[in-house]
């Protein structure tokens, strides 16, 4: 009662009323793009497990993070680029381009490991850079600079892996990246340390708020979300811990995803990201540098790509000749469609690349588990990927204003 | 001491009675096409000013000179007695000129409070880092609204994608506020606008004059120009042929000075039997 009277006046606000009917009609509408995500993956979950009874055992998840680990960390980079209503076709060939510098210069010219990771992510910048300035400073597509990206940098790979053709990769720090477990009980503190950052956050927004004087939900409904976050973490690190423990891969992504959350939903950066994907002529004329925005983010995507690459050759402890190419593209996009993100600009979300990344890798994992053959994994992943967008586009339409 | 007060007091109250907006012989011309012809105009605070005149009668040409989007070739501006350039859309933003293009110019993905506060978020957090401070915008952008009498939102939190294209309207002009501009141009305001949300838009307008503000109003609908307008200016091929009181002047006499016919035919201005 008291927070309603200091409500600033003539505006009542709205009811904050918690019903399950609202609730699926804006899952419907799209705006709870996440939750329809997370029922999507139970019910892929489901079918493999009554399928093969060895999916959902602890070993399996296991390698299922560690086999997305890559593909997510790239997805991240697609998610912003995708906010802005642009695409980035190269961050597969820059994956694998930034991983074989990366690997050259640690094998063959003897770059300590760490300096060499350093010097694959700066090929990433560099590339994300000259992106954006060919999108913006000559006004091309960005699918058309990104396309010839995508075959300039295979090119570029092959070149600096010369005749080898395969730099295998000795243990050292870039190996480590995927190859290390963390203790049961650092795996507890990690998720503690998660889902605390995570329930303080929730309450200081909801104490800012009522400090201004604003309406807030009751605090078990702003508690719904903190709590199946919680269950989420602690289910996770008790199933990991219980074969090699979390790896240090899937800490990574995940703080990956949170640092990037943060700047798109809370920074003027992100706010400025949204805006020029939903109308850059609006955002133009309210003072927005929207060069600058596009310029900053084709260099974070392809610089996300290039690390995404290393994760790959450090789990396969090589570059090659096939590093970053075939389905990493496509899948690096089709993840974060699959989970909510739209390729229309403005819509989406970061957390929709790990999401994304995991619909996709338990299908594959969950194929190749079954034994099926490559023609009917790719054929049964485009049809989730056409079924995805086509909800996507059913949601966009549904948005249309009716008067 | 007493004396500068008093004399600072005096300069105020004669700014009050002189116009807070005077073009004087504005002309722009596009190769052969005159679209303004010598020009002058004047709008004082707290008077809404339409602008009407048929199409390519100079009136978005006018708008653009005052917005500064398109300077004039000739003319001059004083801002509240100044002489000033409007050369630039930044150089009228400064001195307190909001321009509310036909547009709107909204983000849809974004809702009510990102688009109000879009380019001027209100920001802290640390050395580098802008966070958001949602919930004091959050706060600002109701009380806004409140203050314009805008109540038909549900939620300051919709997205414009689900607003009808009076609350768009609403917001696009409750945006151009936040600068705490003096003069407000609107284009076509309650075009594509049904009955009741132009009746609102309508209301909103009589809330800028409330506020003190110089307010034009672009507007086809000569219905819509009487019930807001204190005064109509009427352009005709690029000349600014009337300016009328609007408590006392006759539809007619509108439509007259907009197509011409007062002037281009020869019948006599006196008592002519219709």
């Amino acid at each position: 009662m008291s927070t309603r009277a200091e409500t600033p006046a003539g505006f009542e606000p709205e009811e904050t009323e918690f019903s399950v009917g609202e609730m699926l009609r804006r899952i419907g509408r799209g705006e709870l793009a996440s939750v329809r995500v997370l029922v999507a993956i139970a019910v892929i979950w489901t079918i493999f497990q009554l399928a093969n009874d060895r999916f959902l055992s602890a070993i399996n998840l296991t390698n299922l993070t560690l086999q997305i680990a890559a593909v997510a960390t790239i997805s991240i980079g697609v998610v912003l680029v995708l906010l802005l209503g642009e695409i980035d076709l190269s961050v597969g060939a820059v994956s694998g381009f930034a991983a074989g510098v990366m690997a050259v210069l640690t094998v063959k010219e003897g770059l300590n490991p760490e300096l060499a990771i350093a010097a694959g992510l700066a090929v990433g910048a560099l590339i994300g850079l000259f992106n954006g300035f060919f999108v913006t400073v000559f006004g091309i597509p960005s699918f058309v600079v990104t396309l010839a990206g995508l075959i300039g940098f295979q090119g570029a790979l092959l070149l600096v892996l010369g005749d080898t053709g395969t730099v295998p990769l000795p243990p050292s720090t870039i190996t480590d990246l995927t190859h290390t477990f963390f203790d049961p009980a650092i795996g507890w503190l990690l998720a503690a340390g998660v889902v605390g950052a995570y329930v303080v956050s929730v309450l200081v927004g909801r104490a800012r708020r009522q400090r201004a004087g604003l309406a807030v939900p009751p605090l078990i409904q702003a508690l719904i979300a903190p709590a199946l976050v919680t269950a989420g973490a602690f289910a996770t690190v008790a199933i990991l811990n219980e074969d090699r423990g979390v790896p240090l891969a899937l800490v990574i992504v995940v703080a990956l995803c949170v640092v990037l959350a943060f700047i798109t939903e809370r920074t003027r950066f992100g706010r400025h990201i949204y805006a020029v994907g939903g109308n850059a002529e609006a955002a133009r004329r309210a003072g927005i540098r929207i060069k600058r925005i596009r310029v900053a983010v084709f260099t974070i995507a392809s610089t996300l790509a290039a690390f995404g690459g290393i994760l790959a050759a450090s789990r396969l402890l090589a570059v090659n000749q096939q590093s970053g190419s075939g389905e990493v593209l496509l899948f690096a996009i089709a993840g974060p469609v699959i989970a909510g993100t739209s390729l229309f600009g403005g819509r989406g979300f970061v957390w929709s690349a790990l999401l994304g990344a995991i619909v996709i890798g338990s299908i594959t994992n969950g194929m190749d588990l079954l034994g099926l053959d490559s023609d009917i994994k790719f054929i049964i992943t485009g049809g989730v990927l056409l079924a995805a967008v086509t909800i996507d586009a059913a949601t966009r339409l549904r948005r249309e204003p009716s008067g | 001491m007493n004396q500068s007060q008093s004399t600072a007091q005096a300069s105020e109250s004669s700014s009050l009675s002189e116009p807070l907006l005077a073009l004087k012989g504005f002309s722009k011309s596009f190769g052969a096409v005159e679209a303004l012809k010598d020009v002058d105009f004047e709008l004082r605070a707290g008077e809404v000013v339409g602008l009407v005149g048929d199409n390519g009668a100079g009136k978005s040409t006018l708008i653009k000179a005052i917005a500064g989007v398109q300077p004039p070739d000739e003319g001059e501006a004083r801002f509240e007695g100044q002489p000033v350039n409007l050369n630039s859309p930044q150089a009228a933003t400064a001195l307190g000129i909001a321009t509310v293009y036909q547009d709107l110019a909204l983000a849809e993905n974004l809702d009510v409070v990102a688009n109000l506060f879009l380019g001027q978020e209100v920001a802290d957090g640390w050395p580098g880092v802008d966070v958001l401070d949602e919930a004091s915008m959050e706060h600002k952008s109701m009380e806004l609204l409140g203050s314009l009498g805008v109540t038909t939102l549900r939620s300051v939190r919709t997205e414009v994608a689900d607003l009808s294209g009076g609350q768009r309207q609403a917001v696009a002009i409750a945006r151009s506020l936040l600068g705490e501009p003096k003069v407000v141009l609107l284009d076509e305001p309650t075009a594509a606008l049904g009955i009741v949300q132009t009746q609102e838009i309508l209301k909103l307008v009589e809330r800028l004059r409330e506020r003190e503000l110089g307010v034009i109003v672009i507007s086809h609908n000569l219905a819509n120009v009487f019930t807001v307008a204190d005064r109509i200016v009427v352009l005709r091929l690029g000349r600014l042929v009337a300016s009328f009181d609007a408590r006392d002047v006759r539809r007619e006499d509108v439509v007259g000075a907009i197509t011409g016919a007062e002037f281009g035919d020869e019948r006599p201005t006196e008592e002519a039997p219709l």
